[in-house]
């Protein structure tokens, strides 16, 4: 595997987001979703308590909709425009290629989670919280954008239409939220013995998600989201190969 | 060298390419001639290992394209139909990026870009965003990408496609003098070219080669000379106008 590919690639992933307003429209309503959910919704200042859970708790639901937007473009739009052609034919592998624009991808969702650092300040500002869960919380929340991507990634690299990589990223990543989302799993449990719900539950991102929100640094956690990614970039790499059949 | 053997490509239930094989070695300037969906492009799309071929092998210097593709492609340099290429990069940038996956450091990259935009009469245009380009400079840009490595072999569908008739001239001086040492194989519509420009051609209908020889032979087939478009028409008439219609969509 060759690093120097798969740099190129994703220095012209990240060049083309900021050469578009895509970049900046996303930052802004990144940030304005994250600080309206925590600070309006949740009322964030009236809860007592420095800690910052009312923050992350929302990054599902905000990741389930904003990183297929991010995505969606990745694949679907080098199909488009046939330059996945040009791209394909390079002295490159096709991981390489997808690699690139993975990193590309998750660097740029990292720079929007970490533009969200005015959070975490008001919180040590007002109150004493643990730095550790807080560190904690940011490992989380960008191993789950990084899952989230890898399956936005995947569902761009199945279509030229942005459109629909994008409602089949949001589809998937809905059903991988709601496998763990209490509602559901209380329901479940109406007719389901404990171990079925918890084996579901063991697939959804909530359920990893929330332990490393508690504070508790499991390998079991870190390692489901390395599978998800790992799993959905070798999907992606095989629907490239599948790219004759079409 | 290339060598194609037996070359099949079949999607769904639809034979693009037939059976077709060929080789062309260096000093050869090789024009693919053919109606629309007659099996060019895919033809061409085997060769350079973006589609795998359904049957057959195709290998560039005796490197499989399928087996060994990463090494194949550094051989070639590929300008796919329609000229693609990322229409937010300015031209610089572009080939700058082509030129870091071709294996280019440094000050050697900075030159190896610096005298490609040159050749390429692309110099007036150097910091433009290729969206923001006419037809002309786009599809010499894409040239510009596939020549930038100074490949043994170079594989281009439709040249010059969309150059008015300065630029067409240029490109065609330029491929000229590249097929004194390269291998080039390039597909045209227009007879003209082929008579100014290659050495030899393979007229192509229905996924077969109908007619292979150079330009003069293919003229003075049947015992008299008649003109190229005439024995074009006669071999590959048998192409109903549905061809067209059904090429297949570019993945």
């Amino acid at each position: 595997m060759s690093f120097r590919n798969i740099r190129a690639v994703a220095r012209r992933e990240w060049n083309a987001y900021f050469n578009s307003p895509i970049a900046y429209v996303f930052l802004v309503i990144f940030l304005a979703l994250a600080a309206f959910f925590t600070f309006f919704i949740d009322r964030f200042y009236e809860f007592g308590q420095a800690d910052l859970r009312r923050f992350f708790g929302w990054h599902p639901w905000l990741y389930l909709v904003l990183v297929p937007a991010a995505a969606m473009r990745l694949w679907a739009e080098e199909r488009r425009s046939g330059t996945i052609e040009l791209l394909l034919t390079l002295p490159m592998t096709p991981l390489e290629a997808l690699l690139g624009k993975f990193f590309a991808a998750w660097g740029f969702l990292a720079l929007a989670l970490l533009l969200t650092f005015v959070t975490p300040l008001t919180a040590f500002y007002l109150g004493h919280p643990d730095p550790g869960v807080v560190a904690l919380g940011y490992l989380g929340s960008v191993l789950l954008s990084g899952a989230y991507l890898a399956i936005g990634l995947f569902t761009s690299a199945l279509t030229r239409n942005q459109v629909i990589s994008f409602i089949l990223a949001v589809v998937i990543g809905l059903f991988l939220i709601l496998a763990g989302y209490p509602p559901v799993t209380d329901f479940v449990a109406r007719f389901a013995p404990q171990s079925v719900v918890e084996g579901v539950a063991a697939f959804s991102f909530l359920t990893h998600f929330d332990n490393l929100q508690r504070g508790v640094l499991d390998a079991r956690d870190l390692v489901y989201f390395a599978s998800v990614m790992a799993f959905m970039l070798f999907a992606t790499q095989e629907a490239l190969r599948g790219r004759a059949a079409r | 060298m290339i060598r194609v053997e037996n070359l099949e490509k079949q999607f769904g239930r639809r034979a693009a390419v037939r059976g077709i094989s060929f080789e062309v070695r260096p000093g050869e300037v090789l024009g693919f001639l053919g109606p629309n969906g007659a099996g060019k492009s895919t033809t061409m799309r085997m060769i350079t290992g973006f589609l795998p071929p359904t049957a057959g092998r195709v290998t560039v210097d005796d490197l499989d394209v399928v087996e060994r593709p990463v090494e194949a492609r550094r051989r070639i340099g590929y300008l796919p139909e329609n000229a693609p290429a990322y229409g937010d990069m300015t031209v610089e940038d572009f080939l700058d990026f082509v030129a870091q996956v071709r294996g280019f450091d440094g000050a050697e990259r900075r030159a190896r870009v610096s005298a490609t935009i040159e050749r390429c009469l692309l110099g007036a245009v150097r910091r433009q965003p290729i969206e923001t380009l006419s037809k002309g400079y786009r599809q010499r840009t894409c040239f510009a990408q596939a020549i930038l490595h100074d490949p043994p072999i170079l594989i281009m569908d439709e040249p010059t496609e969309g150059l008015d008739p300065n630029q067409k001239h240029v490109v065609r001086d330029m491929i000229r003098q590249m097929g004194r040492e390269k291998v080039i194989i390039l597909s045209t519509h227009i007879l003209e070219e082929v008579e100014a420009i290659c050495t030899r051609a393979l007229i192509i209908s229905a996924g077969k080669i109908v007619a292979d020889g150079t330009p003069s032979d293919l003229k003075k087939r049947g015992g008299r000379e008649r003109s190229l478009d005439e024995v074009f028409r006669e071999l590959t008439r048998t192409e109903d106008v549905a061809g067209a219609a059904r090429r297949e969509v570019a993945p």
